[in-house]
């Protein structure tokens, strides 16, 4: 008797094959390959226009890709925002009307199947004491312990960003898509900022995706770095040809001369498209 | 010496400066009244204070002989009446509307050029149809109030919340809120605040409908006995009215905005 053992290959926690996105006659991206393991701190860098952003709202759901497919654990990605992608933008994160508490409280409220939590999102009796007090944890964790009860407009920049973690955190999410989050903070609050976020990425071994401008905070953060940039340019067709993944690195890699090479080549790109644009 | 554009009050200045106007105003009525009534002590159209006081005391105290109540005081709650159910009733189809234009792209691209196009149409041209419609009753002055301001309250309120950052429909999906929650806990909260402004803005509208409709048809309102005392040039009863409602209406600007800072705190413009 023989045995036959089927090894089925599991999937790749995300996997990108040939993804494209245009928007009309002008491609953003094309032709991007890769896959990510579970886990991964991903940070993205690249010139203005050249689809870091994009590529995070096809994450997020937001934009769906034009060509090829993305995969998240052998399925197609959802279509439309959900709870397996948390989110954090560089402003307008956090709701405006809610304190600090029930902002982080919402998700929680949210997900609730009862009746009363279908129609009006709030948690009652039991419920809502635990949920609060899976809050009061999180915020403490954030160092927001002591703002609980103040409106987010209350709050600095740095604080708001802080929530805004403590807000996407609290549903678990398997992603947590971070989009220059910390791009309109001081440089002080923004190292604060990079602690907190690793100390969180090692506790709860969340996938990030972070979108940044800064390439030394792109190196400092993160497993692995990507660069966004235009391999081909037509000057005449400036959008005939879109970005892709250029440079896909361990983090660990620190030579200086890499890393003076992508900024060259990335501020040649900025350039290009300033030129581009006064022309 | 710094430049007029800035050169900054203080509270004392700002005080001043913000009577003397209203002085000034009482002043001049004052000379031109005494100098009419000096050559005609029976001139109608610059009465006294203290004329304007008798009659106004006569209003408010004395029961009228038609009806047994005090006329003033039943013109008040009459007018009140109607402009609270108007007013109350456009915030009400407004919400309604106003929400599920600006939430939802497909409602929007159905509706939004009918209100468009409603929002044009003369509400005082309508108002014989409301008439022949609803009869010369109460309904047709608060539909006039209605359809007179609710256009404006839809569109405002849709625009508003299209002004919702993007980024906050995103984030609620991501925690998980469906179409109805979107609604209940992020937009319509935030809309509540934003809709007492725009109803506070067409308050001033609001009270002209009100007023025009009680003068061509009523048997009590304050813009019925305007407009009713104006065959006896009785400007000692037309005055007085004006100025109350005036009162009023600063009074009902007033109180909503109090509604807005103390029940939305995090309300800040």
């Amino acid at each position: 008797m023989t045995v036959r053992l089927v090894t089925e290959k599991p999937p790749h926690f995300l996997e990108f094959k040939r993804v494209g996105k245009r928007y009309g006659d002008s491609v953003v991206l094309e032709n991007i390959n890769t896959q990510v393991k579970k886990g991964e701190f991903i940070t993205m860098v690249g010139a203005s226009g050249c689809g870091k952003s994009t590529f995070l709202k096809m994450l997020s759901g937001q934009e769906q890709a034009t060509r090829g497919v993305c995969l998240m654990e052998g399925q197609p990605i959802s279509e439309e925002p959900d709870v397996n992608r948390g989110i954090v933008f560089q402003k307008y994160s956090v709701f405006p009307h809610l304190n600090v508490l029930e902002n982080v409280i919402l998700g929680l409220e949210l997900e609730s199947t009862s009746l009363t939590g279908r129609l009006f999102g709030k948690l009652f009796g039991a419920a809502r004491k635990a949920a609060l007090e899976e809050a009061a944890t999180l915020l403490e964790k954030v160092g927001l312990d002591h703002a609980m009860h103040k409106y987010p407009h209350e709050l600095s920049g740095g604080m708001q960003q802080r929530l805004a973690i403590a807000q996407a955190l609290i549903k678990k999410p398997k992603v947590l898509l971070l989009d220059e989050p910390f791009g309109a903070l001081d440089p002080g609050i923004r190292a604060d900022m990079h602690q907190l976020i690793l100390e969180l990425w090692e506790e709860t071994g969340t996938t990030i995706f972070m979108v940044t401008h800064d390439i030394t905070e792109g190196f400092y953060l993160g497993t692995r770095l990507w660069v966004f940039d235009k391999v081909r340019n037509d000057p005449t067709h400036p959008h005939a040809w879109g970005a892709t993944i250029t440079y896909d690195l361990p983090i660990g890699v620190t030579s200086k001369n890499l890393h003076d090479d992508i900024r060259h080549d990335v501020n040649l790109t900025s350039r290009h498209q300033d030129e581009q644009l006064v022309s | 010496m710094r430049k007029l554009v800035n050169l900054q009050p203080t509270k004392l200045q700002t005080l001043i400066l913000g009577a003397l106007p209203f002085i000034a105003v009482i002043l001049i009525y004052l000379v031109a009244s005494d100098l009419r009534l000096q050559e005609n002590p029976k001139d109608k159209l610059l009465p006294a204070f203290s004329t304007m006081g008798e009659t106004l005391l006569r209003l408010t105290t004395e029961e009228s002989r038609r009806t047994g109540d005090i006329i003033f005081w039943g013109d008040t709650f009459a007018s009140l009446e109607r402009m609270a159910m108007g007013v109350g009733i456009s915030a009400l189809i407004a919400l309604l509307f106003g929400l599920a234009q600006g939430s939802f792209p497909l409602v929007r691209a159905k509706l939004s050029p009918f209100t468009t196009a409603i929002a044009m149409v003369p509400p005082m041209a309508m108002l014989p149809v409301l008439f022949i419609v609803f009869g010369l009753g109460e309904l047709s002055k608060v539909v006039l109030i209605i359809i007179g301001i609710t256009p404006f309250l839809i569109r405002d309120l849709q625009q508003r919340v299209q002004e919702l950052p993007e980024e906050q429909w995103i984030k609620a999906q991501t925690l998980g809120a469906n179409s109805w929650q979107l609604m209940t806990r992020m937009v319509l909260p935030q809309m509540m605040p934003r809709l007492i402004d725009a109803v506070r803005l067409s308050m001033g509208a609001a009270w002209l409908f009100l007023i025009a409709a009680e003068a061509i048809a009523a048997n009590e309102g304050l813009g019925y006995r305007i407009f009713l005392v104006r065959r006896y040039m009785a400007m000692d009863t037309i005055l007085p009215y004006v100025a109350w409602i005036t009162v009023l209406a600063i009074c009902a600007d007033q109180l909503l905005r109090q509604i807005n800072r103390r029940v939305f705190p995090w309300y800040q413009k």
